[in-house]
């Protein structure tokens, strides 16, 4: 296994000496996401294998390459689970893919992102050096906490080799309720909710329906959903808004993904197919000019990106503005001077 | 008490008999970008500013700047900026690992006249703050909505929401509801060339790299933190708390994981062991099991039917775990004085000799008999006391290295032994620091935690934010050369600086 990294790190010091440009594959499940990758493939999915896990620690850590199905049915074995609820898109996704592409599933307003979970990442930076932060223990103030800048940076900072995650225990129950309304009943019903006490792990809307997750012991799940009533359905639901496979995001159209306030109105003109995280987010296929979907975003106080079916190297990411660009390009050039891992996978200038 | 600037740009005659005009000082033009009352530089209006909350360490800045607008900071920032000189901000001066301590060539940045609280969205739940906010008012002014801001810090009646981003402070419900880097959503920022930065968004991610997080817990080193976006949370329905004592200090810490095997969160987790239950108990009558070898606070909170569930799960895992007695706060006046002898184990300590010195490591939970059993190894070798608090849930030690400064050789050893102790935390996967900080105080012990590349990439990411190196320099992140001693919190006679606050 060291061999594993070892073999990753030479590679990439190589690249640095030779100026080459590297693209970071692991189960190769989001290589739709962001810009079009270039460079040569540098395979970590070899790199994989849990490290250590004990689930009273509450902490796994893992290779990047370990797949993430194994890890789910790791946890879930010992009655945990991974509780930003993360997106596979494939059987081969890997534990790297996932912190590098930052994507949380339905859990994330109520329980958190997955850049809340990491606890410590084992990185190769851009010069071929290996190295560590963060670590095992939840509570770690030593340096920058570059383990979380890491998480959703695309690969653009560093090789990931291996990860630390908090792991959190499984509901003892959970249960799934509709509730028919339009949509801005059902905005405003998403945000009353968040805002009680409702021991809520999923809130999305889509098709003229609310669907509200509870998980909490027996007794506190049993009483929320006496008193919120609606209609008892099928959990399997929460698995298709995390992989966008809900038939309601079926089309060919651009699929874009608005982060915005939950307090955000709907938008008639960007009417959102399907709305999740409890108003956060919202999914929309639509051939709307980027332009008009950005300023709503940003009017809004979010940012938009499209996730498939678009122009992924003029769209992919909402543009930063001027002054937090030319941070992007600092850190860039802190991690990976020559430029070598995944260039411009995230925005066309680094 | 402010010098007239214009007295500071005096000509003067060379030996040539030329006159040359005398560049403005730094504080020339501090005064031209600030009203006069917010510059101080006289001596006797500086030493409020020679130190925070670690009071071992101190040192009068050269001159202090009190900014009232986001643009006389941009100002103070750019001043600062073209003079190269260093800039310390500051919030309450509350923190612990001297983080805020001035530099003699450098300006202190206080910022404490930014106290307003800008906007509370009850619907969104969110408060948007301005740096200077301490952080029980944001709970404050959003409980008339049921909502609050979780991170509790212990010094939270004091210190600033500014500090706490500073710092990622947490508080005992971290376990639970996690440091200040979750309950965060956007900063406004000021670069140390003066510029603004939005950081974060009022949604629930942003485009680009993690900025937010690297910003928090950043100590000062990336920018000048002018605005916060907290999030709330619904103030829980119910609380209560479990005591449970045991015979045995790693019966208590099995008990811990045995909890959490079960699927119960705490939302708070204490151990003390038999001295510090001693020392609280003498101090404030808490009604400690004063013969127990170590006692468990456990709190649980959340829906009425959630709680029950769990206070019956916990109680049997407690008996199992070999708990010696198991009581649960029946009012709300016990489950206080469950929690008053906790709070102030670090006074009592104080009580029982004229110094201690404060450790701050956090380590992996199941190592803690080990780490328990080689620290007593270790403080007989170096004939001191050690008594512990613990952060059970979270795995953050406090050990308190009982010492007397007047005893020759003692304090040296004491930095020995504590050394010691941040190396063992270290070798068993944890940290040297768990919410304290790095600051000036364990700014050595990194050199053990982190090796040179990494600390060299540390300073690559704090170039990419300040390039000339002025913001809170030599604090944080030893230089490589300086990678040699060790540094410590030292306590003399009790006197930690605001010692009406409740601490760790």
């Amino acid at each position: 296994m060291t061999d594993a990294i070892e073999a990753l790190r030479e590679r990439v010091e190589r690249a640095f000496a030779n100026q080459e440009q590297l693209q970071i594959v692991g189960g190769a499940s989001k290589t739709f996401l962001g810009r079009t990758p270039v460079g040569e493939p540098i395979h970590v999915d070899e790199c994989q294998g849990i490290v250590s896990y004990e689930p009273t620690e509450l902490v796994i850590t893992a290779r990047a390459g370990t797949r993430l199905d194994e890890l789910d049915r790791t946890v879930r074995e010992a009655g945990q689970l991974l509780a930003f609820e993360p997106p596979h898109f494939g059987p081969d996704a890997t534990l790297g893919g996932t912190v590098a592409c930052g994507l949380s599933g339905p859990r994330r307003p109520y329980a958190g992102a997955v850049r809340d979970f990491v606890l410590g990442v084992k990185i190769i930076n851009g010069k071929g050096e290996l190295l560590r932060f963060g670590g095992q223990v939840m509570k770690n103030v030593a340096g920058y906490d570059v383990s979380r800048l890491m998480t959703g940076a695309m690969g653009c900072l560093g090789v990931l080799v291996e990860v630390s995650l908090k792991v959190l225990p499984r509901p003892a129950s959970e249960c799934t309720l509709a509730f028919e309304m339009d949509v801005d009943a059902g905005l405003t019903k998403m945000l009353a909710l968040a805002a009680s006490t409702t021991p809520l792990s999923g809130a999305c809307f889509t098709q003229g329906h609310l669907h509200v997750r509870l998980s909490g012991t027996q007794a506190g799940v049993a009483a929320a959903a006496r008193q919120l009533g609606g209609e008892h359905t099928d959990a399997a639901l929460w698995a298709d808004v995390r992989e966008l496979t809900h038939v309601a995001l079926n089309g060919t159209k651009p699929l874009w993904r608005i982060s915005v306030p939950a307090t955000t109105p709907n938008n008639r003109d960007l009417a959102a197919d399907l709305i999740d995280w409890g108003g956060a987010l919202r999914w929309v296929r639509t051939d709307a000019p980027a332009s008009t979907v950005r300023q709503w975003a940003e009017a809004s106080g979010g940012h938009a990106r499209v996730f498939s079916d678009g122009d992924r190297d003029n769209s992919a990411f909402h543009p930063l503005k001027p002054a937090v660009l030319a941070i992007h390009q600092r850190l860039k050039k802190a991690f990976d001077p020559n430029a070598v891992l995944n260039p411009h996978r995230m925005y066309a200038q680094f | 008490m402010a010098e007239p600037g214009l007295a500071r740009q005096a000509s003067s005659l060379s030996n040539s008999g030329v006159a040359i005009i005398m560049k403005p000082t730094v504080i020339d033009d501090l005064l031209g970008v600030l009203p006069s009352n917010c510059v101080l530089h006289a001596t006797e209006d500086l030493r409020p500013y020679e130190c925070d909350g670690l009071s071992a360490y101190r040192q009068l800045p050269l001159a202090v700047a009190l900014p009232e607008t986001i643009e006389q900071v941009r100002a103070v920032m750019q001043v600062c900026h073209r003079h190269r000189t260093p800039v310390v901000a500051r919030g309450a001066g509350t923190g612990l690992s001297g983080g805020a301590l001035p530099l003699s060539d450098g300006v202190l940045l206080g910022l404490a006249k930014f106290s307003q609280i800008l906007d509370i969205d009850p619907i969104g739940r969110t408060a948007r703050v301005q740096p200077g906010v301490r952080n029980i008012s944001i709970s404050e002014a959003a409980a008339p909505h049921g909502l609050y801001y979780a991170p509790d810090p212990s010094s939270q009646i004091a210190c600033t929401i500014g500090g706490n981003v500073a710092e990622n402070s947490g508080g005992v419900h971290c376990l639970k509801y996690g440091l200040t880097v979750h309950n965060i959503l956007k900063l406004q920022i000021v670069t140390m060339e003066g510029e603004m930065l939005e950081i974060g968004s009022d949604a629930l991610d942003s485009a680009g790299f993690d900025l937010l997080a690297l910003m928090t817990g950043s100590e000062g080193l990336l920018g000048v933190i002018v605005e916060v976006t907290v999030k709330l949370l619904p103030i829980p329905e119910h609380a209560q708390v479990l005591l449970a004592a045991f015979d045995d200090v790693e019966s208590a810490g099995e008990a811990v994981g045995a909890i959490i095997a079960k699927g119960v969160i705490p939302a708070g987790l204490e151990l003390m062991d038999n001295p510090a239950i001693r020392a609280a108990e003498d101090f404030v009558h808490a009604n400690y099991p004063v013969d127990a070898a170590a006692i468990l606070l456990c709190e649980l909170d959340g829906a009425q039917d959630d709680v029950s569930d769990q206070i019956t799960t916990v109680d049997g895992v407690l008996r199992s775990c070999g708990a010696t007695e198991v009581r649960v706060a029946r009012t709300a006046a016990e489950r206080a004085t469950f929690w008053a002898g906790r709070k102030a184990a670090f006074p009592a300590v104080g009580r029982l000799s004229p110094d201690y010195y404060c450790m701050d490591g956090t380590i992996p939970r199941k190592e803690l008999g080990h780490v328990l059993q080689c620290m007593a190894q270790l403080a007989t070798q170096y004939d001191l006391r050690v008594v512990n608090v613990f952060h059970a849930g979270d795995g953050n030690l406090h050990p308190l290295i009982l010492y007397d400064a007047n005893v020759p050789g003692e304090l040296q050893r004491t930095e020995e032994l504590g050394g010691r102790i941040l190396e063992l935390c270290v070798e068993v996967g944890g940290t040297i620091t768990g919410e304290h900080g790095v600051g000036i105080e364990k700014i050595n012990q990194m050199c053990v935690q982190f090796a040179a590349a990494e600390l060299s990439q540390f300073h690559a990411v704090k170039h990419a934010f300040d390039v000339d190196g002025l913001l809170n320099p030599g604090k944080a992140v030893p230089t490589l050369a300086r990678c040699a001693e060790f540094g410590a919190m030292h306590v003399h006679h009790g006197n930690l600086k605001h010692p009406e606050l409740e601490r760790f």
